[in-house]
């Protein structure tokens, strides 16, 4: 059943991103930049968590999980260290994706060449 | 002939009947991207020794890598334009702005080339991922006691 929800979520999430790119003149950039805001605001009340509760991985994988994991990380730290958490924890859940992406965009940039 | 051949031309790129199909494809293709990483998930806390959130962060990982290595490999942005939002939403889309940016850049050389442009694209959504996260933080935090 899980993986039923995982692919209706995402498959939603992408849905209106493709809505929004074809009925607007927004550009890619700016649907995943709306997203993660959206992400982030909508975990401000909790929603985002039950999202990643009922839906797993289809809540996970969406860019607005990344909204999502910055406030979750700077919350969960200003909880236990006062407001200067807010700093130290922001990037606290998202180090793995922002890190990995960082290594493998560079390493694979070394290794290949721009195709035109 | 000729007519018909450019009535089945335009009603094949006709925008409303687009619109629909780039729907589906965004919803089947997004879909069957977080399919991936649930599997992904099981597989990986099957393993001894690695929990669920564990699993969640090298299921992204490996998402991640793929993504960039599809797009240095060159058949990624094709592949981006065919399914749209289906790509560009998922964790897929960032890698591959990232990456796309880099090789772009690439020939302008190591420091202003790769290392100014790394984040020409996928910078904003960093950018504005931690300003939202960080005023929206402080209202919970102060508002509603953390």
């Amino acid at each position: 059943m899980i993986y039923f929800n995982a692919f209706i979520f995402s498959g939603i999430v992408c849905l209106i991103g493709q809505i929004i790119l074809d009925n607007t003149k927004l550009m890619p950039g700016h649907i995943t930049s709306l997203f993660v805001v959206i992400g982030a605001a909508l975990d401000t009340f909790a929603i985002y968590d039950f999202f990643v509760e009922k839906f797993g991985a289809g809540a996970m994988v969406c860019i607005t999980s990344f909204g999502h994991l910055l406030i979750h990380g700077a919350l969960a730290k200003a909880h236990a260290d006062g407001i200067l958490g807010l700093f130290t924890g922001m990037f606290s859940l998202t180090a793995a994706g922002i890190t990995a992406t960082i290594i493998f965009a560079f390493i694979f940039t070394l290794i290949f060449k721009a195709k035109d | 002939m000729e007519k018909e051949k450019y009535k089945k031309l335009t009603e094949k790129f006709s925008p409303k009947e687009n619109k629909v199909k780039n729907m589906v494809v965004a919803f089947i293709i997004g879909g069957l991207i977080g399919l991936l990483g649930q599997i992904l998930i099981t597989i990986y806390s099957s393993f001894d020794g690695i929990s669920i959130n564990e699993a969640g962060s090298l299921m992204m990982v490996t998402i991640i890598f793929l993504s960039c290595l599809f797009t240095a490999l060159g058949f990624f942005d094709n592949w981006v334009s065919k399914a749209g939002a289906g790509l560009f939403v998922p964790i897929s889309g960032f890698a591959h702005a990232t990456t796309s940016s880099a090789l772009e850049y690439k020939k302008e050389g190591l420091v202003f080339g790769i290392g100014s442009n790394i984040f020409k694209l996928s910078g904003s959504v960093i950018l504005y991922g931690v300003v939202s996260a960080y005023i929206f933080g402080i209202i919970r935090f102060l508002f509603f006691g953390g």
